[in-house]
This record gives structure tokens, sequence and C-alpha cells, in this order.
């Protein structure tokens, strides 16, 4: 399979492009921000979602969706990116969906997310930093098990009406078998969230699961084998983070060449300085091979390849250190202006921070490298 | 099975029965590498004579040249597949040549049919080694500056002036060479042309490197003649062909970006000077932190080169994206043997002695330091991204 996109997928990036440009541009966040929205995002630009069937890429056809892949996914995350717009798209549409798919829960969920109803939050996170340790507990209990442990860094977790949660139910805290993941519904007793407003005006929660009793049919796939079903999760959510970081960094390496195109100073136009143009392009050359890092994890995931792990830690680290580079590029050639609130490319650099941080940073994705390569 | 199925499944037996094993063995120095040409003693080296006759006869050298040049007329899955095949099995390149990676496309594009029969099919089968007369003393960077006259005498040029920096001069068969058939404009008074190194009044001196090998001659031409028929294109359009061929060699270049197939030498060696901690880690935690950052770069790469190849067979890459290719493959391998110099510690320094394969990591390092300068330095491939890819103002 050539690397890149087919004349489907180009079609579907320019309805993507259109539509979340129309319907979410930068200002719609802003606007958000603006009101202190308690919800973080919009439930009707939701709907709207569902409406376009972005809902449905990842689901198959037999179950309502447009049987799609990682590719077609990430083609919306990037336009989702380059305009900043808060969606669930990312933890509901992608990863969710993922950890669901082929279990008992799909035919519960699947519907309420193709409709752009249905929003889901992922509660794995319970350090700043993400990591490979689950320690919160999840006991038997009756026909089921409790719940008792804290979760942090969870996306619509104050709003969400599907909570994805990655609990022990055996192992001690870095064991890979043991873990068991539970799709626990909005409002279980016990369960509460504070909700965070992040440096990038979206909203994280710290989930606090004080003896939450749930039934056995809450556990997708197996007991003491969560693993499974949340690294296909992870997998999904670290490729999508990296599309929608493609689109961050993207974003504001056109918004900074375009200005470089337009702005004088010492009666001509900035971006005749050898200086400036080279800072320019060598960020161009960053985000190109990071694009291609994250095309070849997504192809590879949708290939079912036994490589597509590896590529995936590429594609997450390397988005994130261009996005890195393009977001502060992108402030410093703008200049003073840069620096204020009322430009957009300040967004650009806090929305980076947070996609880059989420599910690994570059750090952890190439520490994780290096353990799986022999050193 | 689809035809490209059958295909692989083909060339996978082909590959088995043909490819020896000491050619699956990663290359150690220059000396394992086949340059082909008049100076090659097939003798020397058996299996790499018997992959290269192979692979030649197939027109596998030039997998995707057609037929009637001596190429192998794959399609580019066919290609792809043939590569990817090669890989798997760690097959070395049967062939290395300028002749290939630059001479050839340029000559498929712009050469009268009479030229392509006369030297494509020389250069699959690694026949004649070609090296290039592009640089010289006071056209480096600013190339069409270039002096190095060819006057007009009827059937034929004559050719005086000096080149610098030609890769493999003096083991050359023939050069293509830039000359200036006008002084009165600098881009449109340059011509193409092609001459045997052999021809009375070519002269090469090689220049000692700070690496202590001399890969690269100053050539001197003095009163050369060539005939009007070696010139590839029309007279005072050379320069078109020189840029599209310098788009083929930045290509090659960037490869450089790729690093080795198969065991990762700069990890290996790391192991070996730092060792591994109780948890399997790298002992030094510092050095284990850029080597990782710097896989990620690596492996990142590998897949932005794939890209590429994929976009500029379907003729969708970007015209200047090989400027691209060429900037970030060049410091990624400067970046890398900075990397293994700092992971052998003085084993690395080791300059004659036997045991550092004559030094032969100093060296390595040493020679990598002109990647980012020959073909085009960094900067140069810098200003080419950010006036026709991002379209800065001049």
């Amino acid at each position: 399979m050539p690397l890149y996109l087919n004349d489907e997928q180009t079609m579907l990036r320019d309805t993507a492009k259109d539509f979340v440009a129309d319907a979410a541009p930068v200002s719609h966040l802003r606007d958000l921000r603006d009101a202190d929205d308690p919800t973080g995002f919009s439930r009707d630009l939701w709907k709207q979602f569902g409406e376009m069937g972005f809902t449905g890429i990842l689901i198959g056809e037999d179950q309502g969706g447009l049987g799609l892949g990682h590719v077609e996914a990430g083609v919306v995350l990037e336009e989702i990116g380059r305009n900043l717009s808060p969606s669930p798209f990312l933890s509901t549409a992608v990863a969710a969906v993922e950890a669901l798919k082929g279990s008992a829960q799909a035919e519960r969920w699947f519907p309420g997310i193709i409709a752009g109803e249905t929003v889901a939050a992922l509660a794995i996170d319970e350090r700043a930093k993400h990591g490979t340790g689950i320690a919160m507990k999840a006991e038997r209990s009756g026909n089921g098990f409790k719940l008792s442990g804290a979760k942090r860094f969870v996306g619509h977790g104050h709003v969400a009406d599907l909570v994805i949660v990655a609990a022990r139910t055996a192992g001690s805290e870095h064991d890979e078998s043991g873990i068991t993941l539970f799709a626990i519904d909005k409002g279980a007793a016990g369960l509460s969230a504070d909700a965070e407003r992040l440096a990038d005006s979206s909203i994280a929660a710290r989930l606090t699961f004080d003896g939450v009793e749930v039934d056995a049919d809450a556990v997708i796939g197996e007991v003491d084998a969560g693993a499974d079903p949340l690294n296909r999760l992870l997998r999904a959510g670290r490729t999508g983070a990296s599309a929608e970081l493609l689109g961050v960094g993207g974003g504001a390496m056109d918004m900074t060449v375009g200005y470089l195109k337009e702005r004088k100073q010492f009666g001509t136009l900035i971006g005749t300085f050898q200086a400036l143009q080279h800072r320019a392009a060598h960020l161009y050359s960053e985000m190109e091979v990071a694009r291609a890092a994250v095309l070849k994890a997504q192809q590879l995931l949708d290939a079912g390849d036994a490589q597509a792990d590896e590529a995936v830690s590429v594609a997450k680290a390397m988005a994130a250190m261009a996005t890195t580079l393009s977001v502060n590029e992108s402030v410093q050639m703008h200049g003073g202006i840069g620096m204020t609130d009322e430009y957009d490319v300040g967004f650009y650099m806090k929305r980076a921070r947070v996609l880059s941080e989420l599910w690994g940073d570059a750090n952890f994705h190439a520490d994780r490298l290096a353990i799986a390569a022999g050193y | 099975m689809t035809d490209l199925d059958q295909f692989r499944a083909d060339t996978r037996a082909w590959l088995e029965a043909n490819c020896p094993p000491e050619m699956r063995e990663p290359i150690r120095s220059e000396k394992d590498v086949c340059w082909g040409g008049r100076h090659y003693d097939a003798a020397a080296n058996p299996p790499q004579d018997a992959w290269l006759k192979a692979m030649g006869e197939r027109g596998w050298t030039v997998p995707d040249w057609p037929k009637e040049y001596g190429g192998g007329g794959l399609s580019p899955a066919e290609t792809k597949v043939l590569r990817e095949e090669m890989r798997s099995i760690n097959a070395r390149n049967p062939l290395n040549s300028f002749g290939i990676s630059m001479l050839g496309p340029a000559l498929l594009k712009y050469g009268s049919e009479e030229q392509k029969l006369e030297h494509l099919p020389k250069i699959a089968r690694g026949e004649i080694r070609w090296c290039q007369g592009y640089s010289e003393p006071n056209a480096g960077s600013d190339l069409a500056g270039l002096a190095t006259s060819a006057e007009d005498a009827g059937d034929h040029y004559i050719v005086n002036g000096q080149k610098v920096w030609t890769s493999y001069a003096d083991k050359a068969d023939w050069i293509f060479c830039l000359v200036r058939t006008d002084k009165t404009t600098k881009q449109g008074g340059i011509s193409f042309v092609l001459f045997d190194m052999e021809t009375p009044g070519v002269s090469t001196k090689p220049i000692l490197l700070i690496s202590g090998y001399s890969p690269f001659c100053e050539t001197f031409m003095d009163n050369v003649k060539v005939p009007k028929k070696n010139r590839i294109h029309d007279e005072n359009k050379g320069w078109d062909v020189a840029k599209y061929l310098l788009g083929h060699e930045r290509e090659m270049i960037s490869g450089m970006g790729l690093g080795g197939q198969g065991e990762n030498p700069l990890v290996i060696g790391a192991i070996a000077t730092v060792g591994l901690d109780a948890q399997g880690r790298l002992a030094d935690p510092l050095l284990r932190a850029a080597i990782a950052k710097f896989e990620v770069r690596t492996k990142a790469f590998r897949a932005q080169s794939e890209k590429f190849i994929d976009e500029l067979k379907a003729g969708r890459a970007h015209p200047a994206q090989p400027s691209m290719m060429k900037y970030y493959g060049t410091e990624l391998n400067k970046d890398r043997h900075e990397l293994i110099m700092a992971a052998g510690g003085s084993d690395a320094l080791e300059w004659e002695s036997e045991r550092s394969n004559t030094g032969a990591a100093p060296r390595a390092w040493l020679r990598t330091k002109a990647n980012s300068i020959e073909g085009g330095t960094s900067e140069i491939q810098l200003n080419i991204i950010a006036k026709r890819i991002l379209e800065l103002p001049s």
C-alpha cells in the first residue's frame, strides 16, 4: 500500500476540512472559553459529527458504522487539530470504540456513539506522568466488582455518559496481567468527578471511585486480561493523538508562513530574511517527517501488522517533538503579537502541550522503543 | 493469488537461489562496496561478482528502468516488492553507481535514443563507472558560476578548466560534466557533456581529507576534445539537466539518514562499551536517552523515505522535496556518527589498529561531516525549501 492518502481518503479529508473549519473554527474554542462553558465542548457539534458519519468511522458496517480505519479517523483528527476544535471524537469515536470493539458492550454503546449522543471518557492514568502502572483496585463483590481508587487527566470525565476504567483485579501495579477494563455508566454510585480546566481550556477530571459497585457484565473482554483491550485503546488513542498533533503543528506552521509573507519590518517582508526562512524550512522538514511516521502507524494498525506497536510509539514521539517545535517557532516568528491572548497562535501552543502529554510524551515513547529494542 | 503476490513469491525464490550468503552480511567498510567499472577486479571477490552478474542480467541493478536500456522493466509496485524482499534477507546492493543514481535518470529524461542505448546498458551492468564534474574552485554553493569553458570547434568542443570535489575521479571511467558554452549569461550558458576520463588532456589529483582518505579529486581539463554528440540536451540548456540530476543526487544522499539494515551498530556499540544494568537498560542513562530520541527520528525518517519514494513514483512529490530529504537525511547521519563516537569512547578513537578496522569509526564519523556540504549544503537546501515549497518571498 503506498504511503499516501488514496482517492477516497482524500475526498474524506476535503469533506472534513470544510466541515470542521466551518462548524468549529478556532473562534468556537475561544467563544467556549470566554463563556467559561462548563462542558468544555458543544454537544450540538458532537451531534453534527454524528450526522456527518464521522463518529462511526471505526465501527463496522454491520454495527451501523462506516467500517473504515485509522487512516480515515486520522484525517478527521488532523482537521480537529488544525481548528483546535473541542470535541470528544478522540476519546469516544477512536479510543473507546477500539476498546469496546468485539466485546459484549459494543452493541449497547455503539448506537449512541454513532448518533453523536454518547460521550466516553477514559480513566487510565493514576499519576501526573503517564506510565504502565495500574494500581486502582477492583475487588470481587457479590455478582460483580467494587472499584476503589482515583484516576486523573480524564478528558470529559465530568460529563461523560460512559467511563472506561482500567483497574487491577490481580497482581501488582506494573504487571501486564491482572488488569481488567470496565465500562461504567454515568452517575454510578460512589463515582465523583472534580472538573479541572487545563491550560488549553479543555476540561479533564480527577475521578474518585469510592467503592463503586458494578455488575460482572461491565467487564470489557475477560477478567484479568484487560491489557488486551487496554492496549488496543492506547494504540488507537496514541495514533489519533498523533494525527491531531499534526493538525495543531501544521496549523501553527501555516499561520506562521502566512505571517512571514505579510508582516513588514525594516521596510520589507520579514519572509525575505534568511534567518527566518531557514527556521521555517527546518520546521517544515520536521513536520513532514512526523506526518510520514503518523501515516505509517495508521496504515500498519489498519493492516493488523505486528510492527504497528513500534510504529505507534514512533508516531506519538515524533509528532509531539515536531509539533512542540512548530508551536515554539510559531510564537517566536510572530514576535510580540504571538504572545497576546487576542491572537490565535498561543492556543496552538497550549493544545500541543496537552496532546504531547496525553498517553505518554516523547520521552515515554522513546523509552518504550528502547526497551523493545533491548537497551 | 494476485499478480503481485506471485511476483513476490517468485522474487523471494530467485533471491534465495541467487544471492550468495556473503552478500547478506552487513557492509563493514568501503572495501565491501561494489562500484563496477573498467578497473573492477571481478576475481577479487567471487561472491560479489556472482551477485552483480546475476542481478545485472535480470536488469535488477536498475529494476525500474526499461528493458531496452538494460533495466528490469518493473512497475513501481514490483520495484517496491523487490526492495522489500532484498531487505528481508539483508541483501547488499549489488552495484553502487553514480551512473544509476545520478546520470541514468538524467539520460532517461534528456538523452537522445542513441545516447540512451550507448550508455544506459553499460551502467546497468556495472561496466562503466561514472564521476560527476560539477563544483569548481570558485563555484561551490553558487554552482551556476562555473567557468570551465567549452569552445565550439565544429563537430566537437575544446574543454579547458578545473573541477573540484569530483568523487572518485581517479577510479572513474567517464565523467558527466558541466561546461560553459556562453559567457554572457549565467545559468543560460551552461551545457552538459560526457567524456572518457582517458581522453588526452584529462588528469586527476586526489584530495586528502580529514578522514585520512581521498574520496574526492581535483580534475583538470587541458584542451580536451569532446564530440558534440556527447552533449546531453541542447547547447546552453545544461542547467536543466544539472538541476534534474541534482534532485536525484539529493535523494541518494538522503538515504544515508536511514542507517543500515538488520542489527543496529549504534545500539550494539553502546551496549558493548557501557553495558546493561540489572533492568536490561543501557547503563549510561543520558547516552541511552540520546540514542532513544535519535532512534525515534531515524525510524520516522524511514517512513518519510518510503512515503517520498511512493509519492515520487506516483508523480505526487513536490519537485523540491529532494532538498528536504537531503537536508534531513544528512543531518541525521551526522547525528548518528556523533552518537557512535560517544558510545564508543576511547575505542572509537583508535585510528590505525587492526581491532578498530583501521579506525573505521572515526574515519566514517569525519566523512559524514561532508554530507551536509556535498550535493548542495544544508543551507542551500533550506533556501530551496523556503522559496520553492513554502514560497517565501525573495
